[in-house]
């Protein structure tokens, strides 16, 4: 028996310490190291901060040359399929156009409206809009976010909006000299504030790690409500950190509270980076 | 085809090969996500880190290892070392095996790394959830676990016939 431990000890011994097979380092030491990395990294000295800041900016655009053979393929991939479901998509888009225009007019006549109401109560929406290419857009398991060419050179700061068009992807949540790091609505961390119509009930939506979302913090009585209508989720504005009103996506009928976020993450090349200040007089 | 077999440059890139493929992938998140299979993924880096450790450590420092775990934390965005530290813990399984095996055995190299990736993402989960208060998708993990102990065979075969061609060119 204790000639079994022994043995144990000598393997476990040469295995941590000893360095051979040509190892310039010990197991042992470069474990110890990857722990006060981790601990290091948890703190926010300044001359911590300026390492990680230097190391993202440096990995981030190494990282970018290294996925162009993938990108292509995935671009290749995307442009095939694109191609053989043109025709279905053609007809799709027919549709609507014939919608649009009258879509159109009554959007103008409420945003007219709107922007009457706010000056009625000395209300503004001032934004500035930045608009930057995904540099890196992995999709990880295990965390949803996008790599973004521009950091704050470009005066881009955490907590800034990133929307695809007019729909919300995300938000600004690491940023460096020259490249951000903007979370995804799917990832499991990202909750928005929003609001609900055409009920206008207040709900946080959460990402879930998959394609869709969830909605959180409702009363259950509203959450059956949601059972029998299409309902659309758009920022309520009430984290003061987003505009009110971006949509994020659409909750078919019957699907619990299920999330369809309007924007396919797998797809975005250039994104607006956005702020915006609510209710300041004019 | 005889004298290609003894150039110097063949030599050489083969015997950095896996050391390429480990930064390639790092910096890539090579896992076919384009492929867009739900839950699919799978992590090669293990894999790879597993094989070479364990049948020709040579050609696979402990140090590019640990650089190329800090590659991997800055691509996918968690806090820097963790994958440094899970991807060492993986070398000391590898290490603890080689000097317990006389005779390397296919089929309890391939259990070994279930229980070792099991246990390397349980720590990550560990870390990430319970230290940084990162939510993490526990079914994504055990998925991403499960098909990375399935694969093993295929990329056993594809690493073992690079591994041949290194020792036979180093012994040419």
């Amino acid at each position: 028996m204790a000639t079994g431990r022994d043995d144990f000890v000598i393997a476990i011994r040469s295995a941590f310490l000893k360095k051979k097979d040509k190892q310039k380092f010990s197991l042992l030491s470069l474990i110890f190291l990857s722990i006060f990395v981790i601990i290091l990294s948890n703190f926010n000295f300044k001359a911590i901060k300026i390492i990680k800041l230097g190391i993202n900016e440096v990995i981030y655009r190494s990282s970018y040359i290294v996925s162009i053979p993938e990108n292509k393929i995935s671009e290749i991939i995307t442009k095939i399929k694109l191609h053989l479901y043109l025709h279905e998509s053609y007809k799709k888009e027919l549709i609507k156009i014939e919608n649009t225009e009258q879509i159109k007019l009554l959007n103008d006549f409420l945003n007219a409206e709107n922007k009457k109401l706010r000056e009625l109560i000395d209300e503004s929406i001032s934004s500035e809009e930045i608009f930057a290419k995904v540099l890196i857009d992995k999709e990880s398991p295990y965390l949803k976010s996008v790599v973004l060419n521009k950091g704050t050179r470009d005066k881009v700061k955490i907590g800034m909006a990133v929307i695809d068009e007019v729909y919300l992807v995300g938000q600004i949540i690491e940023v460096n000299y020259t490249n951000s790091r903007a979370l995804l609505l799917s990832d499991l961390n990202s909750k928005i504030p929003s609001v609900l119509e055409p009920d206008d009930i207040q709900a946080v939506v959460s990402g879930t790690g998959n394609n869709f979302g969830i909605i959180e913090h409702t009363q259950d009585e509203y959450k059956e409500g949601l059972q029998d209508n299409e309902i659309i989720a758009y920022t309520s504005g009430l984290g003061g950190l987003f505009r009110p009103g971006i949509p994020i996506g659409k909750i078919n009928k019957g699907t619990a509270g299920k999330i369809n976020f309007f924007t396919d993450f797998t797809q975005l090349n250039y994104v607006k980076i956005v702020s915006y200040k609510v209710g300041e007089e004019k | 085809m005889s004298s290609l077999n003894k150039s110097p440059f063949l030599r050489i890139f083969l015997s950095y090969l896996p050391l390429l493929i480990l930064f390639f992938s790092v910096f890539n998140e090579f896992d076919f996500n384009y492929l867009k299979l739900d839950y699919f993924s799978f992590n090669f880096v293990h894999l790879l880190i597993f094989f070479w450790t364990l049948r020709n450590p040579e050609h696979l420092g402990y140090l590019a290892i640990f650089f190329a775990g800090i590659i991997n934390d800055v691509v996918i965005g968690i806090p820097i070392g963790i994958s440094s530290f899970c991807y060492l813990l993986l070398c000391s399984v590898t290490a603890y095996i080689r000097n317990i095996t006389l005779s390397p055995n296919f089929i309890k190299d391939w259990i070994s790394l279930l229980f070792t990736i099991l246990l390397i993402n349980s720590i990550q989960v560990i870390i990430l959830d319970l230290i940084f208060l990162i939510k993490v998708d526990y079914m994504a993990y055990l998925i991403n676990s499960g098909i990375t102990f399935i694969f093993y065979p295929i990329f056993f075969i594809i690493f073992n016939f690079l591994n041949e061609r290194i020792s036979y060119q180093k012994n040419d």
